[in-house]
């Protein structure tokens, strides 16, 4: 089946089955940005904006979103390259494979909450897993991204 | 992983919906997915409900009234059901999972899924709740636990009676993403108690004979909330599984019901 619809603000138009998973569709045309983890909505490597919010792409049918605007971390690059100076500076940076899912999660916070709580951004991110650091550097490094004006 | 699926369709109507359903057992309504990929593995039709507007949360004087398709984030920072009774329901939603998960899940998917491990469960069961559907109307959230239908029916609407009250909700569980251990639910409106458990590991039910005796007491004290959670104990089952034994639970009980207790009646004061 053809599903269109908008990533990183470009039309697009996919062919796809029926029942494929918007992970596995975005991976087989190159967007290899977002990861594949758990598979079952468990780490959060795989998440997207559906419409501006995060969500799960291993457990959103990719039929399910046609006429929607999808994006990935390319679509943000200013601000994913912002985040990543203060990931840099915190010591907040290891491996890397969770940054692309976390920097669209932090992006989408930042646009929903005014002046968020350090358990608020706590709370907002307990959905993406990180095997690396400990998430002390990474809290460190997104307040200090949260209070960025630039 | 790519879910054996013949075709996704997206009606024009409910009605349409409706028939494409009852067409073949192997069709079947798409709530949020969320469990999608954990629950079926194939099948002949996936029927989408997007095109009919049941994303709102519509709130008048009397009623919350929930649209099948509002996801868990909807109701988790929606202000009035945030106001009703402590915010009980948005505080269940709240412990689910990550905030991308509950941007897909509905609360239609997962009252319809009938999960016994479900966090939002026991706070609907001590709020009132019914559940409206195309074809059987509205029935109570209690009958449609109690009395599985075997009938194929479209659920529309979650319809919460707005009343002034004290709720306490807690959910335990190993880590913030896990699944509950338990779960609890009290609600104290027009001086009764509702008490709902849930997670046990059988599906949440209230405690009618715990709620009863605590509602006829002319004095709520410690030996009270005791005796009445002896009364639950023997009531509502509890086991062992894999998440944790009978005995832990069994615990965790007492801890919890005693503390929601005191907590809605210290609040209510």
């Amino acid at each position: 089946m053809q599903v269109k619809l908008t990533v990183n603000n470009e039309p697009k138009s996919f062919i796809c089955e029926p029942g494929e998973y918007l992970l596995d569709t975005l991976r087989r045309y190159n967007y290899l940005s977002v990861r594949r983890g758990c598979d079952n909505t468990s780490c959060g490597v795989c998440t997207v904006l559906l419409d501006g919010k995060p969500v799960p792409s291993c457990s959103v049918l990719t039929a399910s979103v046609e006429n929607r605007s999808i994006t990935t971390v390319e679509g943000i690059q200013d601000e994913a390259e912002k985040l990543g100076l203060y990931f840099g500076e915190e010591g907040a940076d290891q491996c890397g494979f969770c940054n692309p899912s976390l920097a669209l999660t932090v992006y989408a916070m930042k646009k929903e909450l005014y002046k968020p709580t350090p358990e608020e951004i706590k709370e907002y991110l307990v959905g993406n897993l990180c095997r690396c650091t400990g998430y002390i550097a990474q809290e460190r490094a997104i307040k200090k991204y949260m209070g960025d004006k630039s | 992983m790519v879910l054996i699926l013949n075709e996704y369709v997206n009606p024009k109507s409910i009605e349409e919906a409706y028939s494409l359903f009852l067409e073949n057992r192997k069709n079947y309504i798409k709530g949020g997915g969320a469990w999608l990929k954990l629950t079926i593995k194939s099948a002949e039709k996936l029927i989408s409900l997007d095109n009919f507007n049941l994303d709102k949360i519509i709130v008048n004087d009397d009623l919350i009234e929930i649209g099948s398709m509002a996801t868990l984030r909807q109701i988790e920072t929606n202000r009035d059901i945030a106001n009703l009774y402590n915010g009980i329901l948005s505080k269940a939603c709240h412990n689910i999972m990550g905030i991308n998960v509950r941007n897909i899940a509905t609360i239609g998917g997962t009252v319809m899924a009938r999960l016994a491990f479900s966090d939002i469960y026991p706070a609907l069961l001590v709020m009132d709740t019914t559940l409206v559907f195309y074809k059987l109307g509205e029935i109570s959230l209690v009958d449609f636990i109690k009395n599985p239908t075997k009938e194929r029916d479209i659920l529309l609407s979650v319809k919460i009676k707005r009343k002034e009250g004290i709720g306490f909700y807690k959910k335990v569980a190993t880590t913030a993403l896990d699944f509950s251990i338990i779960n609890f639910a009290i609600v104290k409106v027009e001086n009764k108690y509702m008490i709902s458990v849930g997670s046990t590991p059988y599906i949440a039910s209230l405690a009618y004979n715990a709620m009863e005796f605590l509602n006829k007491q002319s004095k709520i004290t410690s030996l009270e909330i005791d005796e009445a959670i002896n009364i639950l104990l023997d009531e509502i089952k509890v086991s062992s599984n894999t998440r944790s034994s009978k005995d832990y639970r069994i615990g965790l009980v007492k801890t919890y019901i005693k503390r929601g207790i005191k907590k809605v009646n210290a609040d209510a004061s």
